[in-house]
């Protein structure tokens, strides 16, 4: 029987994006529904009543809701190739840790930089986010992906808000460059791949993204 | 080589105890650390440098943190007696979804009961229970969350109802009179011998809250 994937996403959903190279990482066909998030579909609303959020994979009728509990599921079912997870349970439960950790921490500071916090606010958001990449800079080491030669769930979990952040950078909000050095060619190194620019907006669509609706709100 | 496992802990923690219950249930020997929130030992603080929080499994001197990672690394560590997740994909996506959900809803909600008065304390409490009643919908009418065998999710649930008395001694409700099911449900649970030894003494927990609440000057 041919599987049938669906997936539920908003194309500027980090979430989503995790979802979106995972799929394309192991060649798994899928058709995606780009949902509105202020007119959200009745499937959406029937396949996540609970937090009636996106992302969402469907998978032969069967849907399963939260990015990183969708990426092992992925992983378990589509096992035969490019794997996310690592084997290891010690460094599987380490993976584990770290996005567990994106989640906790990188995603909030995402949200207050665009919030339009200014001054000492900004600053201290600043601080904290370098202070926290810097970490996962640690965590990175000298391997060219958090996942090692390929690209694992950690990669999977940070690279998105990673692309936004080098918007700002852009803007000259601030320097990634200076501040966490490792960060800006890990980035590069990803959209190297043709399962990550395919699915993931680069920082340039995103920069462009944000001029537009900045400029369509001034008009 | 034999394993050295070593638990830091809280006796009162709701996510401590999710990991003693793993442990009873595959039998494992380990040295139980209490930890003094207030007075970290420098393990703990080495070991979990990011959070300084507990739970912390140390196994032959590796780290493990975060409680429901935890819980997974120790089922497929020792995956030979008592799996603690089902063996279906699907079924495992729902168990981490739900386990997710309990963390992301319960805890606060909890806190929000002992740590208001009034009007917002009757708010608070709404919201609690309306969170145990969509869990109650998704036991439904089976004896455990993933049907006949006592596992993950009823791990990552049943550790709250030490605090149930706490919250309705402080709240003034009864948890009971709201979701009867989910009460039958942990009682159930008690009888296992590796919850009712790893669960907090209810009397306990709410003479930790009491004072809880003076030092952060919320009578």
């Amino acid at each position: 029987m041919a599987d049938e994937v669906v997936l539920l996403d908003y194309w500027l959903s980090p979430y989503g994006m995790r979802l979106r190279i995972a799929l394309a990482l192991k060649g798994i066909e899928y058709e995606r529904k780009e949902e509105e998030l202020n007119n959200k579909s009745p499937l959406l609303l029937q396949s996540n009543p609970v937090h009636k959020k996106v992302p969402v994979l469907i998978h032969n009728g069967k849907p399963i809701c939260e990015s990183v509990v969708a990426l092992q599921y992925i992983d378990e079912v589509w096992k035969d190739k490019a794997p996310l997870f690592p084997s290891d349970p010690y460094l599987r439960s380490q993976a584990k840790f770290w996005a567990d950790y994106v989640d906790k921490t990188i995603s909030g500071f995402a949200r207050k930089l665009w919030s339009g916090a200014k001054g000492e606010e900004m600053e201290a958001v600043k601080k904290d986010l370098f202070d926290c990449l810097r970490l996962f800079e640690g965590e990175l080491g000298d391997k060219p992906f958090f996942g090692g030669e390929t690209l694992g769930l950690v990669d999977l979990a940070l690279l998105p808000f990673a692309s936004w952040f080098s918007v700002h950078d852009k803007f000259g909000t601030f320097s990634l460059e200076a501040e966490c050095p490792k960060i800006p060619p890990w980035v590069k190194r990803c959209f190297q791949m043709e399962s990550v620019s395919e699915s993931v907006p680069s920082s340039d669509q995103l920069y462009d993204y944000v001029v537009k609706m900045r400029n369509s709100r001034q008009e | 080589m034999a394993d050295e496992v070593i638990l830091l802990d809280g006796y009162v923690s709701m996510f401590g105890m999710r990991v003693r219950v793993a442990l009873a249930e595959k039998g494992i020997k380990y040295e139980y650390r209490e930890e003094d929130m207030r007075n970290k030992s420098p393990l703990l603080l080495k070991m979990n440098p990011i959070h300084k929080k507990i739970p912390v499994l140390i196994h032959n001197g590796k780290p493990v943190c975060e409680s429901l990672i935890i819980v997974q690394y120790i089922d497929e560590v020792w995956k030979d007696k008592a799996p603690l997740l089902p063996s279906d994909p699907y079924q495992r996506a729902q168990a981490r979804f739900w386990a997710d959900f309990i963390d992301k809803k319960l805890y606060d909600a909890g806190k929000k009961i002992w740590t208001t008065k009034g009007e917002e304390q009757e708010a608070a409490n709404k919201e609690f229970i309306e969170v145990l009643k969509v869990l109650e919908g998704e036991l439904g009418d089976k004896p455990y969350f993933m049907g006949e065998r006592f596992g993950f999710l009823d791990i990552a649930l049943i550790t709250f109802y030490s605090w149930f008395h706490a919250y309705e001694t402080l709240g003034n409700f009864s948890i009971e009179a709201e979701c009867p099911k989910l009460i039958s449900w942990a009682k159930r649970c008690l009888q296992k011998e590796s919850v009712s030894k790893s669960l907090a003494d209810q009397k306990k927990v709410y003479e930790f809250v009491v004072e809880m609440k003076k030092r952060l000057g919320v009578e």
